[in-house]
């Protein structure tokens, strides 16, 4: 479903790579392939930091692919029409591919899915806030739909750009999948908005909570985002928190008043002058408390992650002695 | 019976037991025990849904008062419903979703076999999208028996209390009525008492590939087509259907 | 005992007359569950009319490291190309 850019924790060092003794005549050329748009493969020589930063990039975001699949996993069985649970759980299987092919991207790196899973187990690795809040409504499927998936495709789309290729590739992959999330979650605030009064309400109701989490999405302002120059320098990340932000609250605001309901932001307004929306303050202690596992719901989503992996050990081993099994009975064949 | 009645009920029977187990098989979706069976576990979920849609649309046509697949699905209470006991009974753990998954598609593999050469076409174009998709889930489910019979102790023993728990609701799988016997009379389907050695056959492959015993049955547990149902449809449904049910006249 | 899965590189014919192609991974124990995986993972959309799975492991590739001496050879070899040579426009079917 998206990433977003939690590494750049203002507490962070700078620069890893510093203390790190590197070829100077390799780093120069990579820096002069990645800024020449050249895409760096798995088996060429890349910076350690660079590596790592990779890594914990892509699994974070593939962790929020696999930990995003609860919170709408919530509504497929009260879904409320056949149409509507048919596309849920194909969006939702949708979010699990994503995770996977991104797993699988990483993995290119010399980190095993194995160890990543076992690091957001731990505690160790991080993934996007937003789903650390509940689906309370079935206008929450709608708002996800409509507003995380319209963020995350604005933080995806440029990443099908990025230096890595392995990375670039998944994205690709991603994004022309994900082209349909949005419309289908826009489609249900639609039928929502245009309903009963206890419908709208749900929408007007899921709106209010969404929207600010939904900001946050983009990651902490830009003075506060100490790694983004270097990210961006690497075509890791392509466009900063603030700027993506801007153009998400820009195209979603018209779209909120094609539905008829109210950003929950007194402060917001257009600005004649710049061509964009100027919006209200975020409260970035809340994403910060988010970030460190407080969300409403945090301990949930990761118990539910947690015992699905334990419970499905018996099963991987089980499949895994089967085929060993079936080798050695080849074997004596032979 | 009249035949309008009987293919009214007999779509419901096909609809239901497919949108049972779509249900069942959604709520392992982010649940799985690794991301590509979570994938595959969903697919059969869609393909489950998808049928389910079309059989009870063409029911609510035949039938002629309005009501559509969805009026069908999320309107109707337990002792409406007309799909069998086994595909309403609990997920349990993975073991028991595939001992579930494989008598079912096992046997509705060969149930389909015969609704492609149905009298009725809309049946028979059904019959023949599903066909295809069932043997895909008869194929992977047969895959996992016998990966789990085999793999490991822990995996064998749970593969076959999966089973065990299944197995009661087996024979009712083949329990022939008055509306089996006129669907049949009629040349819409097979007898499902016909299907009973084609499945047998099947299972026995299955078990041996996988080292697994072959159990003697119990007593049946009969009831599901009639509408008698267990205890779990109850709250199934009472989740599927809580939107519309508790918003009556809205659209979603 | 770390039963971890072995991973699989996943090629996809889109359709009748091209190529297998690169499309990403899965893990499975086998390699029939490898194909199911690659089958429910990579073509959900009416991707593709073929399948194979290799295991990753059983990829022999290249050295980049070594591009200079496998590949740039051939840049000077241009004569391996129509364009290096001359022809009047007035003769057909060369």
């Amino acid at each position: 479903m998206y990433t977003t850019e939690l590494q750049k924790q203002p507490s962070r060092p700078v620069a890893e790579s510093k203390a790190e003794k590197e070829p100077q005549e390799l780093v120069d050329a990579f820096e002069a392939r990645v800024a020449a748009d050249e895409f760096i493969e798995p088996k060429d020589w890349m910076p350690a930091a660079y590596r790592r930063t990779l890594v914990r990039q892509i699994s974070q975001h593939a962790h929020s692919e696999i930990v995003g699949m609860l919170p709408e996993g919530n509504w497929i069985c009260r879904a409320p029409s056949l149409r509507r649970k048919a596309v849920l759980l194909a969006k939702v299987q949708d979010e699990g591919g994503h995770g996977l092919y991104l797993y699988a991207a990483a993995e290119t790196l010399g980190t095993s899915r194995e160890e990543m899973i076992e690091a957001l187990h731990a505690g160790k690795a991080k993934y996007s806030t937003i789903f650390n809040y509940p689906t309370l409504t079935w206008a929450d499927i709608g708002a996800i739909g409509w507003l995380v998936d319209g963020a995350a495709i604005m933080n995806q789309v440029p990443l099908q750009r990025t230096s890595y290729g392995p990375y670039a590739r998944a994205m690709v992959r991603v994004c022309k999948e994900e082209s349909f999330h949005q419309r289908q979650g826009f489609e249900i605030m639609m039928a929502m908005a245009n309903g009963t009064p206890e419908q709208k309400e749900m929408a007007q109701d899921a709106l209010n909570r969404w929207w600010w989490p939904s900001l946050m999405m983009f990651g902490p302002p830009d003075d506060e985002s100490p790694n983004t120059a270097q990210s961006m320098r690497w075509r890791i990340k392509r466009d900063t928190n603030d700027e993506l932000r801007q153009h998400f609250v820009d195209v979603t605001v018209p779209q909120a008043e094609a539905l008829g309901l109210s950003v929950p932001d007194p402060k917001l307004k257009f600005n004649d002058k710049t061509g964009h929306y100027e919006f209200g303050e975020i409260d970035w202690s809340e994403f910060w408390n988010v970030v460190k596992g407080e969300g409403p719901v945090a301990k949930e989503r990761m118990s539910a992650r947690v015992k699905a992996w334990d419970e499905g050990a018996w099963v991987r081993d089980a499949a895994a002695a089967h085929a060993a099994k079936q080798h050695a009975a080849k074997q004596a064949a032979e | 019976m009249d035949i309008k009645t009987a293919l009214f009920d007999y779509l419901l029977r096909l609809g239901d037991d497919s949108l049972i187990l779509a249900q069942r098989l959604s709520a392992w979706c982010g649940h799985g025990p690794m991301l590509e069976v979570d994938l595959s576990m969903s697919n059969i979920g869609l393909d489950l849904i998808g049928q389910a849609a079309l059989f009870l649309g063409y029911a609510g046509e035949v039938e002629g008062k309005g009501r559509d697949a969805d009026k069908l699905a999320f309107h109707r209470d337990a002792l409406r419903f007309r799909n069998c006991l086994l595909v309403e009974q609990p997920n349990g753990d993975f073991a028991q979703t595939i001992a579930r998954q494989y008598v079912f598609s096992t046997w509705q593999r060969l149930l389909f076999q015969g609704l492609v050469k149905s009298g009725d076409p809309r049946i028979a174009e059904i019959a023949a999208k599903a066909l295809k998709e069932i043997d895909y889930h008869a194929d992977w489910s047969a895959e996992w028996v016998v990966r789990l019979g085999d793999g490991t102790a822990e995996s064998r023993d749970r593969m076959i209390a999966g089973f065990a728990w299944m197995w009661r609701f087996v024979d009712e799988l083949f329990q022939v009525d008055d509306v089996d016997a006129a669907i049949a009379k009629a040349g819409i389907g097979p007898s499902r008492a016909s299907l009973r050695a084609g499945f047998d056959a099947a299972l026995k492959k299955t078990f041996d590939a996988a080292t697994l015993p072959l159990m003697p049955y119990p007593a049946a547990v009969l009831g599901g087509r009639q509408g008698h149902h267990s205890e779990h449809l109850g709250h199934l449904l009472a989740e599927m259907q809580f939107l519309p049910r508790a918003y009556p006249g809205a659209t979603w | 005992m770390s039963n971890e899965w072995p991973l699989w590189e996943v090629f996809i014919r889109t359709k009748g007359g091209l190529s297998h192609r690169h499309a990403g991974s899965v893990r499975a124990p086998d390699a029939e569950l490898a194909l199911r995986h690659a089958r429910d993972t990579y073509t959900r959309r009416l991707e593709g009319v073929s399948l194979w799975v290799v295991p990753s492991a059983q990829i022999v590739a290249s050295d980049p490291s070594q591009g200079g001496p496998l590949f740039e050879p051939a840049e000077s070899k241009i004569y391996r190309h129509p364009t290096f040579y001359h022809v009047p426009d007035s003769v057909k079917h060369l």
